[in-house]
């Protein structure tokens, strides 16, 4: 098989925040450059405040301050990015919400009933986001990111501030999502279960002005990342704790 | 009066209409005891203005009075939320502009309307274009203010994720920025119409040929209270209809979202 090119190819030189008056300029990335294969499903993590999210802001094109160059795969490639906040319209509903990232009469319109169900939205779908729990609403955040079918999905801790039982059954709605339809995701995260419950690859960020400091690959089947225990061996092996 | 069986089925419960009714009824009879005790032609009791209401209505020159009114109520509010809301928009975009211009808002905000009014009278003549310009110069720096702070409380968040999941820059006007701004545009709508209505009687009083204004600076002149007080209700009743019948249905409906 002759190699695949990548989905996306990033390389950061420098990203610096300049002084703002009695803060001294931040460093917060340095020579950073990666690359990623098509329907792999990276990690990044590393220290809080330590630049993660300003990378994923940089891939997205939401910052466009920084030495260095972000290349995609294919033409024009569609890219969806899930908040660390749901970030939905307050004054739009649910179902409204999602349907609004796509243009009008879009053949994919259709699909977002069953991305509904999938996601167990079906009752709250003319609901509006104040009505419904942080949890449902980043369902619906999830929702709107799949109902584009992106090349690229973007997450930055999207299950951040959920109490546990949420958070996972969220992760395990992820993982079956991304099984249904493999898209190349660059997820953030601090959470090492989380970590290695979804990634395919973990790239570990060093402290600042951050680099890549560890990159390996996550070596689970689907079966295996809703079994707690192999979840947990996988960890100690990659992170070596408890 | 006889109550209501609906309302006896209740126990006495009174609701906000009933306390609206209640309120009103005790203003009248504080004004029949006051007219009776006074006994002044300056002072006629309800009857008496209610009799020169419908007599008013029935010559046609009340309607005709309020309807002059009315459309130079619209034209200056119309104008001046469009212009005010613009200036608004620009100065919470541009920090420059904001800052150049501010020391200008502050001084338009502080001109007295008869200043503006007179003034306008004298430069452009006595016209109805020089009406309206004074009454919308009258309120556009309100509106200019109330609208710039609704510009500088868009959300960054909300505008990166339009731009990520590519809305354009008619569905971001349209879903995004819009509805942040409603809250914003409704306040200064409401505070505006307030002031708006009590400045064109002013401007009628000055310059005009008709209008409720024009009527009231008559009937003062002829000391005509009844005529006055006539005027005064029905203009109060028509700005309370316009208020319940649209502003508040509107206000509903761009609310209905909130918890």
């Amino acid at each position: 098989m002759a190699p695949v090119s990548p989905a996306l190819s990033v390389k950061i030189h420098e990203k610096v925040f300049p002084a703002v008056a009695d803060r001294p300029a931040n460093h917060v990335l340095k020579n950073i450059a990666f690359s990623v294969d098509p329907g792999s499903f990276v990690i990044i993590t590393g220290p809080s405040g330590g630049g993660k999210s300003t990378m994923l802001n940089i891939v997205a094109g939401l910052d466009r301050d920084y030495v260095g160059d972000v290349k995609f795969g294919g033409d024009a490639p569609t890219l969806a990015f899930v908040f660390q906040s749901p970030r939905l319209l307050p004054w739009r509903t649910v179902q409204e919400n999602i349907a609004l990232v796509l243009p009008d009469n879009d053949p994919r319109l259709a699909n977002i009933p069953e991305l509904l169900r999938r996601v167990g939205l079906t009752d709250a779908a003319n609901a509006y986001p104040e009505m419904i729990s942080l949890g449902m609403q980043r369902r619906v955040a999830l929702a709107r990111a799949f109902v584009l079918e992106p090349d690229i999905l973007l997450m930055d801790e999207p299950f951040v501030s959920l109490d546990d039982p949420t958070a996972h059954d969220l992760r395990e709605l992820l993982v079956e999502l991304w099984s249904r339809r493999p898209t190349t995701v660059l997820f953030v995260t601090h959470d090492r279960t989380e970590s290695v419950m979804l990634g395919t690859r973990i790239l570990r960020l060093s402290p600042g002005p951050a680099t890549i400091a560890e990159d390996v690959p996550v070596r689970l089947s689907v079966a295996d990342r809703s079994n707690r225990e192999k979840v947990r061996e996988e960890q100690r092996r990659i992170f070596g704790e408890a | 009066m006889r109550q209501a069986p609906n309302a006896q089925a209740r126990g006495f419960k009174v609701g906000r209409l009933g306390w609206s009714l209640i309120s009103l009824l005790a203003l009248g009879a504080l004004w029949e005891i006051s007219a009776l005790i006074a006994q002044s032609r300056y002072l006629p009791g309800p009857a008496t203005v209610f009799d020169v209401m419908v007599r008013e209505a029935r010559a046609g020159e009340l309607w005709g009075n309020i309807a002059a009114t009315l459309t130079r109520v619209a034209f200056s509010f119309v104008v001046a939320m469009f212009i005010g809301s613009a200036i608004g928009l620009a100065l919470g975009r541009y920090k420059k502009a904001d800052r150049f211009f501010d020391t200008w808002l502050i001084f338009f905000l502080n001109l007295p309307a008869l200043v503006v009014i007179v003034l306008c009278y004298i430069w452009f003549g006595l016209t109805e274009v020089a009406a309206i310009t004074a009454v919308a110069i009258n309120k556009i720096p309100n509106v200019a203010v109330t609208m710039r702070e609704g510009a500088r409380s868009l959300s960054k968040d909300l505008n990166e994720m339009a731009h990520i999941y590519r809305f354009g820059w008619w569905k971001t006007l349209r879903h995004v920025t819009l509805p942040q701004l409603a809250p914003f545009f409704a306040a200064a709508a409401r505070s505006g119409l307030a002031l708006v209505w009590k400045i064109v009687l002013v401007v009628e009083a000055f310059g005009r040929s008709d209008g409720v204004g024009h009527q009231l600076n008559i009937a003062f002149q002829l000391f005509d209270v009844p005529m006055i007080l006539a005027y005064a209700l029905a203009f109060i009743v028509v700005v309370q209809i316009i208020e319940l019948a649209i502003l508040q249905p509107l206000i509903a409906r761009a609310n209905k979202w909130r918890r």
